[in-house]
This record gives C-alpha cells, sequence and structure tokens, in this order.
C-alpha cells in the first residue's frame, strides 16, 4: 500500500554541486516590487538548459 | 528539519533542507511526526493503539508505513540535515562588486497622494524631484561597468511616479539599448505606475521596452479610492482602470502584474481579488501594507487572522478556476519547485546592498528603495562608487544564518532570509525580523505548496 506519494522537486543538496552562477534575478521582498521571495524565482541555467 | 501541515484534504510533509514534498496518508503522517523522538517500538505500539477501531488500518500497515519513513530518511528525502552553513555568503563572496540590479528613482514625485505611501507620496522624505538624463545615463554606465560577466541587468524605473519623467525613461532605455550589444548585456526593465499617465504612447513604449509592468490598483473602487486620490482627494479609479484594461489588453501575453496593497480597511483582500479578475486581470498581487507601528492603515492581530483565512479561501479559488480552465496567477503563490534557484541563491539573502541597490534623482546609491532617505545607509553614488562599505557590510552579512529566529523556521529556504528592509523598520537592525511579514509569508508557502501539489496530483 502507498502511503507516502512524494512530489517531484528540485533537489537542494544536488544543487549545491553546480549552483551558484549568480544569474537569476534580484529577490526583492519588500513594498511595490511584489514581495518575491526566492520560491517564486526561475533558475536562470535551468530555464536555459529547459 | 521537517515542516508538516494539512490544507485543502492533504497532509503535506516538506523535507526543509532537501527541498522533498511529501504527501502522506494519516498514518504515514503520525509515523513522520514522531519519528525523530521515539523508537520504532514506540511508535508502532503509539499508533497501533490509536487506530485500533479503524478496521482499515491495520498492524501491519503501521509497520509497512514505518519502513516506508525509514527509506526516505535513508535516501535523503526526510529529516535532512541542514549542512549548507559553510557555503552561505559564498555567493555574494564568489560576486563581491559585482552590481546586477538597479533601481532607478526616476521622479521624486506623485501626481497621487496616497496617505498609506512608504515613499511618503514619492518624495522619500525629501525634497521632489525628478532624475536627469545625464544622472540617469551615468547609473546605467554604472551598472554596466559594475556588473562584471553577468549578462542580464535588471533595471526598473521606479518613484514616487515615474511616468512624470517619461521623456527620461525612453531616453534611458534607447540609450541602453544601443550599448547593451557591445557589453554583450541584456537589460530588463521594468515599469511601476499608478496609471494616471498612461496614454497610447505609454502602452507602445511599454510593450515593446518592458518586460514587467507593475500596475498599481487596489480592487474594490472604495477601498481603491480611500488610499489612491489626487491632491484634491478625488479617488483615482474611475481614471486608471480603463488604462490599465487597454494597456493589459494590447500587451500579448508579456508580463504585467496588477499589484494592490491591503490595509487595516481591507483584510479582506480576496474581494479585491474578485474585481481584479471581473475587470479583465488575470496577473495579480496584492501585498501587505508597509507602514509605521500605530498608523491607522496597519493591520492589527485580528486582522491576521482575517487574512491568513483570505489566503487559503483564494489558494481554493484559484484551484476553482484552474479546473474550469479559468486559471488566473497570484504572484505569491508562484512556485517553481523542479526549476526554482539553487541553494546558494536560497541561502544568500536578497542582495539588497551588495548586487541590488537603488539610486536617487541625484545619484546617491542606497541598499534599495525602501532605505532611501535613511542617511545612515546612503552607500555612495554612481560617481565615487560605494564609499560607506561598513553599511553595505551589514548587508554583505545579511543570508539565512544571519538570524537566528530564521535559523529554526521551515521557510528559510524560501524567503532567504526576508526582507531587510521591513527588519530594520520593525527592529531597528537589518538583522532582525518582521515577524507579521514572516506569519504572511509561512502561510502564502504552505498554501502555495498545497495548491502545486493539487495540480501534480491532478495530471
Amino acid at each position: 500500500m502507498e502511503h507516502i506519494k512524494t512530489i517531484e522537486t528540485r533537489n537542494l543538496c544536488d544543487s549545491a554541486k553546480n549552483g551558484g552562477c549568480g544569474e537569476c534575478q534580484t529577490s526583492c521582498q519588500s513594498a511595490c516590487k511584489t514581495s518575491c521571495g526566492i520560491a517564486n524565482q526561475q533558475c536562470e541555467s535551468n530555464k536555459e538548459s529547459k | 528539519m521537517i515542516h508538516q501541515y494539512k490544507l485543502g484534504g492533504y497532509n503535506i510533509v516538506l523535507d526543509v533542507c532537501s527541498g522533498a514534498i511529501h504527501v502522506v496518508d494519516e498514518v504515514a503522517y503520525d509515523v513522520i511526526e514522531a519519528f525523530e523522538s521515539k523508537t520504532a517500538d514506540e511508535i508502532i505500539s503509539l499508533l497501533s493503539e490509536k487506530y485500533k477501531n479503524r478496521e482499515d488500518i491495520s498492524l501491519s500497515d503501521i509497520k509497512e508505513c514505518y519502513e516506508q519513513v525509514k527509506s526516505l530518511k535513508e535516501a535523503g528525502k526526510l529529516f535532512t540535515e541542514d549542512n549548507f552553513e559553510s557555503m552561505a555568503g559564498k555567493l555574494k563572496e564568489k560576486t563581491s562588486g559585482v552590481v546586477k540590479a538597479l533601481c532607478l528613482h526616476i521622479a521624486h514625485t506623485c501626481n497621487l497622494n496616497c496617505s498609506y505611501c512608504f515613499a511618503s507620496q514619492g518624495k522619500y522624505h525629501g525634497e521632489r524631484a525628478v532624475m536627469s538624463y545625464e544622472v540617469g545615463k551615468r547609473a546605467l554606465d554604472f551598472l554596466i561597468e559594475n556588473s562584471g560577466k553577468r549578462r542580464n541587468l535588471e533595471v526598473d524605473f521606479f518613484g514616487g511616479e515615474p511616468l512624470m519623467n517619461f521623456d527620461v525613461v525612453k531616453r534611458l532605455v534607447k540609450y541602453a539599448r544601443e550599448v547593451e550589444g557591445k557589453y554583450n548585456k541584456n537589460f530588463r526593465f521594468t515599469l511601476t505606475t499608478n496609471g494616471v499617465l498612461i496614454d497610447d504612447d505609454v502602452i507602445d513604449f511599454a510593450n515593446k521596452e518592458m518586460s514587467n509592468v507593475v500596475l498599481s490598483l487596489d480592487g474594490r473602487r472604495e477601498i481603491h479610492d480611500r488610499f489612491r486620490v489626487d491632491y484634491a482627494g478625488n479617488g483615482s479609479f474611475d481614471k486608471i482602470v480603463p488604462k490599465f484594461q487597454r494597456l493589459v489588453e494590447s500587451r500579448g501575453g508579456k508580463n504585467y502584474y496588477m499589484r494592490g496593497t491591503f490595509t487595516h480597511a481591507n483584510p479582506d483582500f480576496l474581494e479585491d481579488i474578485k474585481v481584479m479578475l471581473d475587470l479583465g486581470f488575470n496577473e495579480l498581487s496584492m501585498e501587505p501594507v508597509v507602514c509605521a507601528p500605530g498608523d491607522p492603515a496597519e493591520l492589527t492581530d485580528s486582522d491576521m487572522e482575517i487574512v491568513k483565512d483570505q489566503y487559503e479561501k483564494l489558494a481554493n479559488l484559484m484551484l476553482k478556476r484552474h479546473k474550469a480552465g479559468e486559471p488566473f496567477t497570484f504572484y505569491h503563490y508562484m512556485i517553481d519547485l523542479t526549476g526554482g534557484p539553487c541553494i546558494y541563491k536560497r541561502i544568500s539573502g536578497c542582495g539588497s546592498g551588495t548586487e541590488y541597490m537603488a539610486v536617487t534623482p541625484w545619484g546617491d546609491l542606497y541598499p534599495c528603495h525602501q532605505f532611501v532617505g535613511e542617511d545612515k545607509y546612503k552607500l555612495g553614488n554612481i560617481y565615487d562608487g560605494v564609499t560607506n562599505t561598513a553599511a553595505q557590510c551589514e548587508f554583505a552579512e545579511c543570508n539565512v544564518y544571519s538570524r537566528k529566529e530564521c535559523r529554526d523556521c521551515w521557510a528559510r529556504l524560501y524567503c532567504s532570509g526576508g526582507c531587510a528592509a521591513n527588519a530594520y523598520h520593525a527592529t531597528g537592525t537589518v538583522k532582525g525580523i518582521y515577524k507579521k511579514g514572516c506569519e504572511l509569508f509561512k502561510k502564502r508557502m504552505e498554501c502555495a505548496i498545497m495548491l502545486e501539489i493539487a495540480k501534480q496530483l491532478e495530471n
């Protein structure tokens, strides 16, 4: 019986190996910049390789 | 660290450090809750007792469930330890001195007189002013010169109301387009406007040159017109809505955000979202007001509970419309589970004061638009660069591990330590935390993740 269903996500531990290019958007969380945290951003290097 | 919660009919478990997300049945939920503090025998006996009257849950189910949790832990998808602290600051170290985004305060003046404006009607507690072309051009040169190998450069035209200085905006974009190829750069421009001065010329320009447009609308007419008034005290709703509609209709799918503020006057902000949808807008953002403690617009403790409930109702509405083929976007619920940022970005903080700065009409540099006017945080200027290195250092040191409250917070890798300006205004230090902001952020993340789960499971 399946008790646990795992949703597809990016593995953050693995991202330590090839991350850190810094091309991603700045993450402004304050007034009028409409509070983007980290979560709603896309990885630029992932985007290019897609 | 894990975070467990129940929402939308799902039992959800987040493994914070691996980023794994699990949807589990009730037995697995209980096993996971007890897993780190009890032995296998204790858990099995505890749950056998709890579910003894349930015919659908047998002892072998509980044992099987325990084994599945154990396997996930061994596979690094549950109870993953946080081994990232030594990496905190690495991204900033690696990119030290590199600036990739500027907020250009193109006009420190505004044609609206909104009493809740964090920028004191665009003046930022100083004199009214507009940025000259020469200052703006030098700011773009400063960005190019300091951007190292970074290709994508972000520039936001901000105010006050930037369209009060529209000619300079156009000339600056023209200049940037002329030089970006030569330096192998790609400028991404954003415009944040109250809409009063939108006309065909602005629409054509924005659609061609702005990768995103942020349009300020608070929702219901009476809510919008309560704060967003001109200097004669007249509400702006009827004036700006048709202009926003024209702009959005002609945008051809390019990004825009209808961006509202909710305050003590409308913690039931879902009603404002519905008005925006009825007006034909479907890329939406509503943010809690940022104001001084004691301000009449400030959200009270009882407002906070209403707001959290509204976030849940909003998630349900989004799901319903998604299923009906009438989806809309709520900016704070956008979450890219498979293509989101790497761990370096997630622990590095927001970048204000280091890779991102605000430029005043006079060319002074501040860590971000919310610090403009705070003398002690003036970093330098676009001619001499950053000279107040002590102030910059405070921002460079901001990361997920620099705030003690973040260390035990399950949401830290979704927010990266929060907003330095909110922290400063709430606690007097950029290394503090803005508790109300954290509370709402966590609620939003729970809802956003639930929505993604519902969509993935549907497929």
